[in-house]
């Protein structure tokens, strides 16, 4: 990884015990377009804003809510590029998975899995983290819907419902005063919907969001047609 | 001499009512001369699920220590017990990861899913498996163990007649097979536990 120059770890320790590379890169994170997900106990849901710099971006082949395994999905906040990267190795580490056990990889070994490589890349040569925070929606393997977020440092928490990126602190906020343990699916994807609008700069409508649904042990992505449904329950 | 029949071996696991059995023969030889009548070759994996390693006995040893290390990993990892059907997976890719110098060894394994079914898997020593709803056979004598079984076996046995089944096929196989015998060992695995009983046969 690099070449001989740069053999050696570029995220150090500052004198007060801080890691201020990974400071930076969770700064890169707090500038990205918000995302969330609420958790449900039949399900899971993640959205976030697809706003692009100008109305001339073909929108409808911007993908930030990614499926990982038929089980499990992703969005982020952040830098995208890196997310690729993250998306692409975490696929391929569960179909390595599913061809060692037979079975589809549970959350909590993507989770762990990914995380791993998020903090090898804290401290490995010639590298610098990632700028992005996850937020993965799957299934555990006793089929339990889980939400979880995963940062630049290689960190990961479970969540009930939790916001990252621009305007994350009003978005959660929003959140903890309308989650309800015992909520269902439809709730959590209606309360996604205007929690996401809370924040939102103009007008949202199906195309400048984007929504994935764990429903059934199953991830999927949203069509536009299918949000704007929900959209149109919400008016 | 093939080196599968080295120290020799006889196996069977068969279905039954909501319950399971592994039966294995007890001799460990090298070639004619027969050194231990208590060698272990079907192992627990798990309350509910076992694993019968016949063939060459140091694999036999070497492979239990392997899926003891894989199978506490994963139980460590993912906070779960490994599904009988994920085992056998694991095992077959075990093997064919040593394709081009493989372990000497033809397993078969028994348990029951978490809904108490039986789950029944046998394999060849690089990883093809097949999996059966009534018995799998593996070892020296596996004409015999086939003969055998096909004759007696009847679909929904209880724990008891399968103890039987077992324990007859088993000691009628061996006895026409001078690289297996030397006693026997039977496990029945049931919803509610694991019952172990030795066989006494011909001490030939």
């Amino acid at each position: 990884m690099g070449d001989s120059a740069y053999s050696f770890s570029l995220t150090t320790f500052s004198r007060t015990g801080k890691l201020l590379q990974i400071e930076y890169a969770l700064n890169a994170v707090a500038n990205g377009r918000t995302s969330l997900g609420l958790c449900t106990k039949d399900g899971v849901v993640i959205a976030t804003d697809k706003k692009l710099s100008s109305s001339l971006v073909d929108v409808e082949h911007v993908h930030k809510v990614e499926q990982v395994t038929p089980a499990c999905g992703f969005v982020y906040s952040g830098v995208g590029p890196d997310y690729r990267v993250l998306v692409r190795k975490a696929r391929k580490s569960s179909q390595s998975y599913n061809l060692q056990y037979g079975e589809v990889q549970p959350i909590s070994q993507l989770v762990k899995q990914t995380a791993s490589v998020m903090q090898e890349y804290t401290q490995s040569g010639g590298v610098r983290p990632f700028g992005v925070s996850l937020l993965v929606a799957g299934a555990d393997g006793d089929g339990t819907p889980r939400l979880y977020q995963v940062d630049p440092s290689g960190a990961y928490f479970g969540w009930k419902a939790t916001a990252i990126g621009k305007n994350y602190v009003n978005a959660k906020n929003f959140l903890e005063k309308r989650y309800q343990d015992d909520m269902e699916l439809e709730d959590a994807i209606h309360t996604a919907l205007l929690t996401l609008r809370e924040g939102f700069e103009g007008e949202m409508n199906c195309k400048n969001i984007e929504v994935g649904v764990l429903r059934d042990g199953k991830f999927s992505v949203l069509t536009p047609a299918q949000i704007q449904d929900y959209l149109d329950e919400a008016n | 001499m093939s080196i599968l029949e080295y120290n020799g071996a006889a196996m069977i696991a068969m279905a039954g009512k909501n319950c399971v059995g592994i039966a294995a023969d007890r001799r460990l030889g090298m070639q004619a001369q027969t050194v231990s009548t208590n060698f272990q070759k079907v192992f627990p994996m798990g309350d509910k699920l076992y694993v019968g390693l016949a063939g060459l006995a140091s694999d036999v040893q070497t492979l239990h220590q392997l899926l003891e290390y894989r199978l506490s990993l994963y139980e460590l990892n993912e906070e779960r017990k490994m599904s009988p059907q994920v085992f056998s997976t694991l095992l077959s890719n075990v093997l064919y990861s040593k394709r081009f110098g493989p372990y000497f060894i033809e397993p078969i394994v028994a348990g029951l899913d978490k809904d108490n079914k039986p789950v029944l898997s046998g394999s060849d020593l690089i990883g093809a498996s097949v999996s059966t709803d009534d018995f799998v056979v593996s070892g020296t004598c596996t004409g015999n163990l086939f003969g055998m079984c096909e004759t007696l076996y009847k679909p929904d046995m209880d724990p008891d007649q399968l103890f039987e089944t077992l324990a007859q096929a088993l000691l009628a196989s061996v006895d026409r097979d001078a690289l297996s015998g030397w006693g026997g060992v039977v496990h029945i695995i049931t919803p509610t536990g694991v019952m172990t009983k030795e066989l006494k046969g011909r001490q030939d």
